[in-house]
């Protein structure tokens, strides 16, 4: 394997979601003195969406800021020798590169090299009367003709094969954001596919880096309990790493946010069920044990990670077409504004019997009283001000926008002094999990040059 | 007192699981929230929301807890028609947990 000479490897997070900032990816490139640079744009409902879009146009379905983050980045990646790894392919990524293969060209950039791994798009191979999902407990053929996708979330491995032929930037599918992030720590100090500790430990600084500003401070402000400086301008993070997969997270120097000790554990603990078995393609990564500390200014070391022997499953994301919502809300202020909005859905739900409105599942919020905590929540009847908000599922368009039209007469036909009606409808994808065996996924590598 | 003031919170979600991590503000704070924050007083905090079982893991190096919490989110992200659908309110619910003043 080709390793570089390197003593401390730099990753930085160009992205932590497909709508993320792109400055602070730029502020990375210049100031970060990176080595690699992921942008982690792909959540699970997001490739799915991606999917139905490539269905209309198969040139499409990648991510939207593919293009502007490329030509934020590429120039400043070439000149200083900084290669991207990201899953902005999501359901098209050949198309992901031809795209950056012609941002390229068009910055005047040649010799770039574009790697593409495909064949997590699993859709025509998997075993859909025998894979059952997590969320309806029934096999995938169940769904029929709404089943839209199946994307089973891909390893280091083949990333690891892209940067060892010389790629500058890998596009992706479905890859699990923190083998994105695992691959050039794999590559860059050789550690063996079957290094449990060293895997797991790599998984982890991934977990610590995968959702960007999350661990500078973003997500984490409280006034007055938990203080961000300069909030508005957070940097995104870098991970200085060791060949141990030792690392210090830290940002660039006079970026807004905070790297601390109490950034640092809620972003481990993130979307974490049992810390010693965080289960992914490439490890079983176990963070029991991981020690975290402040060594410096925006400076926190993590140690003490640690895996074992992956299980050899793949999960798998199934998208599949749940029907359409209606949703639309209205504002009610002052004396008696929640017996007002109360009202207000109580309206609703008996305009839907009457007149037939077809729909499977319903819900009235009042915003401000009741919407996020369940309706037995105490205190809040002195509100000045309530939204209602009244939500359907119904199996057809034409039932959902009837959900919005109910809500727009409220200002008419309804309560007092209601106001500001907004409404929406939208087609609604779900997404279920299922697990397949790793053979089952064949996956290439396709290479383009600009 | 209440939870917020000797530990802080965040809220992760995986199809209809939640995750609430509680992380002591200080080392001194580590004892009492190890030992009031119990699966059953979560569980019973959370009870209007989470259908199904709570579970505790301890961290001790960290001096934290996390909490997984299932069904607890109207079937996840994509299924649900809550606001928060993706339940990223319920730690700052949490701290709303009022611990024994015999501290």
């Amino acid at each position: 394997m080709n390793v570089r000479n390197h003593k401390i490897l730099r990753i930085g997070t160009g992205a932590g979601f497909s709508g993320d900032r792109i400055e602070p990816a730029v502020e990375l490139c210049e100031k970060g003195d990176i080595d690699y640079l992921v942008f982690e744009c792909l959540a699970e409902r997001t490739i799915a969406l991606a999917q139905l879009e490539k269905l209309s146009n198969p040139n499409g379905g990648y991510d939207k800021l593919l293009e502007q983050r490329m030509v934020a980045v590429l120039p400043i990646c070439q000149q200083k020798n900084i290669k991207i790894i990201t899953n902005m392919g999501a359901a098209n990524p050949l198309a992901a590169s031809k795209k950056v293969q012609k941002v390229a060209r068009s910055l005047g950039i040649h010799g770039l090299k574009i790697i593409t791994i495909i064949g997590d798009d699993i859709a025509d191979k998997i075993d859909k009367e025998n894979c059952l999902l997590d969320v309806t407990q029934a096999s995938i053929s169940y769904l029929g003709d709404r089943f839209i996708s199946a994307n089973a979330y891909i390893g280091a491995e083949a990333i690891v094969e892209a940067l060892a032929q010389n790629a500058d930037v890998i596009i992706t599918g479905r890859a699990s954001d923190s083998s994105m992030f695992l691959a050039p720590q794999i590559y860059e100090f050789g550690w063996a596919m079957d290094d449990w500790i060293k895997l797991g430990r790599g998984t982890i600084i991934g977990h610590m880096l995968e959702c960007a500003g999350q661990v500078t401070g973003g997500y984490f402000s409280d006034p007055g309990q938990k203080e961000v400086p300069n909030i508005a301008k957070l940097g995104f993070p870098l991970a200085e790493i060791d060949f141990e997969g030792n690392a210090v997270i830290t940002k660039v120097k006079d970026s807004g946010g905070i790297v601390s000790e109490a950034t640092c554990k809620e972003q481990l603990l993130y979307e974490i069920h049992d810390p010693k078995f965080y289960l992914q393609p490439d490890v079983i990564a176990d963070f029991s044990n991981v020690m975290i500390q402040q060594v410096g200014e925006n400076r926190v070391a993590i140690t003490g990670g640690s895996g074992r022997a992956r299980t050899g499953k793949l999960k798998v994301s199934v998208g599949y077409d749940d029907g359409w919502v209606g949703d639309g809300q209205i504002s009610y202020a002052g004396l008696g504004c929640v017996e007002r909005g109360k009202l207000a859905i109580n309206i609703i739900k008996e305009r839907i019997d009457l007149t037939a409105i077809n729909c499977t599942e319903t819900r009235g919020d009042l915003i401000g009283v009741n919407s996020i905590f369940g309706e037995d929540s105490n205190g809040y009847e002195n509100n000045s001000e309530i939204r209602m908000r009244f939500v359907a599922r119904c199996q057809d368009k034409f039932n959902a926008q009837r959900i919005c039209r109910e809500v727009e007469a409220l200002y008419l036909n309804g309560p007092s002094g209601g106001g500001g009606v907004v409404t929406s409808f939208k087609k609604i994808i779900a997404v279920a999990s299922t697990l397949i065996p790793k053979q089952l996924v064949d996956i290439k590598l396709k290479i383009l040059e600009s | 007192m209440l939870l917020r003031d000797i530990a802080h919170s965040r809220t992760g979600d995986k199809g209809n699981i939640s995750n609430i991590s509680v992380i002591a503000k200080e080392d001194k704070y580590w004892s009492i929230i190890k030992k009031e924050i119990t699966e059953e007083k979560v569980a019973n905090h959370f009870k209007n929301i989470v259908l199904g079982d709570v579970k505790r893991f301890i961290l001790p190096n960290i001096k934290s807890l996390n909490f997984v919490l299932s069904q607890a989110l109207h079937g996840g992200v994509t299924q649900s028609l809550a606001l928060d659908a993706h339940g990223k309110c319920l730690s700052s619910a949490i701290l709303e947990m009022k611990i024994s003043e015999n501290y």
